[in-house]
């Protein structure tokens, strides 16, 4: 496997890497289902895996569930311990806690905690749920918890945009990016409409955009766990998880090389990266042109990178390897001798191996 | 989707063996039988799975057709039975199954294509790594090269692509368990096919994937301060060169993913097919062949001047972009193509040229 080939680490990196190990040894595991809307079925998927791991032998109790749950749920619940979770009136709301102390003491190897976003009341020893599993964890218990899209507090503009409505609650992602474990429970969209109540989405269209922005979320996840676990065990990165563009840029480049990489990102769910040779010696003109072009860069939401080398083709491969990139994105000129000289874009054309190579006519002024 | 009259498609996909496709499929068939509807399985492949086997019970099963292939007694799905039975629904394991030579049909899709023509609702189960589009990148993320594909349209028709997850350290905790494989089996699968990164790799393309089908299935949608640019339409260059494969694969993939049109072209001598020796000649039309079968628009000119051919084409076409392939299997030959793509560039001044890798592992 060409992923498999050996790199090595520096010292810093090795210690870093042997306090993280240490600290997730004596860590409990998280596990998190995640679900693009309510009713997809993620508590029963809680409740069946901690089922599964009792039966397994592994000590596993509850530490919260929702107030109401499916039949099906129920079922499993008797099946399973369950520390009661503690009832909490704070100007005249209700709320339901976990009783942090007395899982600390009955310290099982598994916990099941449902509604991760949950708000605290205040005077609690935590404002949100997810910091009471955070000590969990700390205190080596493994926790199997179950979170909404709307939850998540970096995806919330963008369920807003969808749904019109924001939730109050949330977990950061971050937290859930932390997770030694995510999964994804999928749903048709169907089967939310015919069970949706009143405050349920129906709207098919909105369902199926937050149920791609979840599979989205989790794929995002899961590559970043997956270039961890390669850094972990000096891998280098596989090419091809996810498409990632690479935009070359000049002070002449023409605009519709940037949109055509920023299209073709979006269209892919990819990644879009752009880089320029620093040069001595350019105009103020073209200095003025080429600070535009990275701009527009930077909002496209391209990642910008500034080559130092001398060797272009060389450069350039070296940063496309590094950040995975699958297409290379360049103008070639038959007339402009400077950085894309023909040669150039030739001996591009012969290195890159593994890469598309994507050559755009110039059309500005020769 | 599907057009009135036709059954309903829904497909459980997954990324690897094991991770509950048929458990889940079986799980909703039953669904189905409590609710009343007339549900068969017409193939189900239980692997000695107990807890899938278990799922299975009570649910009509329509004998397996056997077929005789060089002394060995084989068994597929006998389709004919289905249709004279003519269920509701019907449960059909392992999607990309390529059938027994001999049989009616090559491939198992194509077989349920023929349930799904004559009003049949179909639940079927694949893998993410069996999609024709994502060969490529299969190949060079695990090393490995799958045979059994289905071409993606299929699969664009499902009404339904319901994505089954599970991690990577649950999968590999159960075939450590025996459950998926047998025991001996599974630690060879582990070690090679079966490891964190394959899995997790294979993962992150099936997400993706998933994510695509869903917006597919959406209507194109504008979004804000974001030009869709004019519609793309991407020529393939193809060849006799083993690389068209990949070549063709990935302009499909380009143009589906911008929703744009896809032609392939080859130019022959001005002779025509008569000039071209018959080992070339085969391999062209196998290409073009696969092309059609991704509902490619394929044509062949004949033209001296092949630069020359292939901008007029793409000019005439209205062409947006140009796939070309790169690969070199002879210096002179490498020459030549170096020197065409350059010539088709200087020759198709307002076209993008694409020179595609091959995807070497």
């Amino acid at each position: 496997m060409s992923g498999a080939t050996d790199r090595r680490p520096n010292p810093e990196d090795l210690l870093r890497r042997v306090e993280a190990d240490e600290r997730r040894e004596r860590r409990g595991r998280l596990k998190v289902f995640l679900g693009y809307a309510s009713r997809v079925g993620k508590s029963l998927r809680m409740v069946q895996e901690g089922r599964r791991r009792k039966e397994r032998g592994q000590d596993v109790v509850v530490g919260a569930i929702q107030p109401v749950v499916p039949a099906e749920v129920q079922a499993i619940l008797t099946k399973v311990e369950v520390i009661p979770m503690v009832r909490w009136v704070h100007a005249g709301r209700t709320y339901e806690v976990i009783d942090l102390p007395a899982l600390f003491r009955r310290h099982p190897g598994v916990c099941l905690i449902d509604g991760l976003a949950n708000d605290n009341p205040p005077g609690s020893r935590n404002r949100k749920r997810w910091q009471d599993v955070n000590d969990l964890l700390d205190r080596g218990i493994s926790v199997i918890t179950a979170v909404n899209l709307q939850h998540i507090e970096e995806q919330q503009g963008a369920v807003e945009r969808i749904t019109g409505k924001r939730a109050t609650q949330c977990v950061p992602q971050a937290f859930l990016a932390d997770a030694d474990e995510i999964e994804v429970v999928d749903a048709p969209v169907e089967e939310l409409q015919a069970t949706a109540g009143e405050a349920g989405i129906r709207d098919p269209r909105r369902l199926s955009e937050l149920r791609e922005l979840a599979l989205l979320l989790a794929a995002d996840v899961v590559d970043q766990q997956l270039l961890d676990y390669l850094g972990s065990h000096h891998l280098i990165p596989q090419w091809g998880t996810q498409e990632r563009i690479l935009v070359c840029l000049t002070p002449q480049s023409d605009p519709e090389m940037l949109r055509a990489g920023q299209r073709n990102s979006r269209r892919f769910h990819g990644g879009l990266l752009a880089a320029h040779m620093e040069q001595e010696g350019l105009s103020a003109t073209d200095q003025k042109l080429l600070d535009q072009q990275l701009a527009a860069a930077r909002e496209a939401g391209a990642e910008v990178h500034c080559l130092k080398r001398a060797d272009f083709v060389g450069a350039i491969l070296e940063l496309a390897r590094e950040q995975r990139v699958t297409q290379i994105f360049i103008g070639h000129s038959l007339r402009r001798p400077r950085w894309f000289r023909r040669s150039l874009v030739d001996r591009l054309i012969d290195a890159a191996d593994s890469i598309d190579i994507r050559l755009f006519p110039h059309r500005g002024k020769p | 989707m599907s057009s009135p009259g036709r059954g309903q498609l829904k497909i459980y996909l997954g990324y690897a063996a094991g991770v509950g496709k048929t458990y889940q499929m079986l799980d909703d068939a039953q669904e189905l039988r409590r609710r009343g509807v007339d549900v068969v399985i017409g193939y189900f492949e239980p692997h000695g799975r107990n807890d899938t086997i278990a799922k299975g019970e009570g649910l009509e099963l329509i004998p397996r057709k056997i077929i005789e292939y060089r002394g060995t007694r084989l068994e597929e799905m006998d389709t004919s039975a289905i249709l004279r039975r003519r269920p509701a629904v019907a449960v059909v394991d392992e999607f990309a199954h390529t059938n027994v030579p001999g049989s009616e049909r090559l491939k198992r899709w194509e077989d349920v294509r023929v349930l799904l023509d004559t009003g049949i609702d179909v639940l079927t189960t694949m893998n993410v790594q069996h999609l024709e589009s994502l060969n490529d990148q299969v190949y060079s993320v695990t090393g490995v090269r799958v045979r059994e594909t289905v071409p993606d349209w299929v699969v664009d028709e499902a009404d339904e692509v319901r994505f089954i997850d599970l991690t990577p350290r649950a999968l590999r905790n159960r075939l450590e368990r025996g459950v998926i494989y047998g025991t001996e089996k599974a630690h060879q699968a582990m070690e090679h096919f079966f490891t964190e990164s394959n899995l997790g790799a294979l993962r992150e393309i099936a997400l993706r994937y998933a994510a695509h089908e869903v917006e597919e299935k959406l209507e194109a949608r504008p979004v804000e301060g974001f030009s869709e640019g004019p519609p793309e339409r991407i020529l393939i260059c193809l060849t006799g060169n083993p690389s068209s494969a990949s070549l063709i694969r990935r302009g499909k993939r380009v143009a589906d993913y911008l929703r744009g049109d896809c032609l392939a072209l080859h130019v022959l001598p001005r002779g025509g097919w008569d000039e071209v020796p018959a080992t070339i000649r085969e391999a062209v039309e196998r290409h073009m062949h696969f092309a059609r079968n991704l509902r490619i628009d394929t044509h062949a000119i004949s033209d001296a001047d092949v630069p020359a051919a292939i901008a007029n084409f793409a000019r005439a076409r209205r062409i947006t972009q140009i796939f070309m392939g790169r690969s070199a299997p002879r210096p002179w030959f490498k020459r030549w193509q170096e020197t065409l793509v350059r010539q088709v560039v200087a020759l198709s001044s307002d076209t993008q040229i694409t020179i595609v890798a091959e995807r070497r592992h």
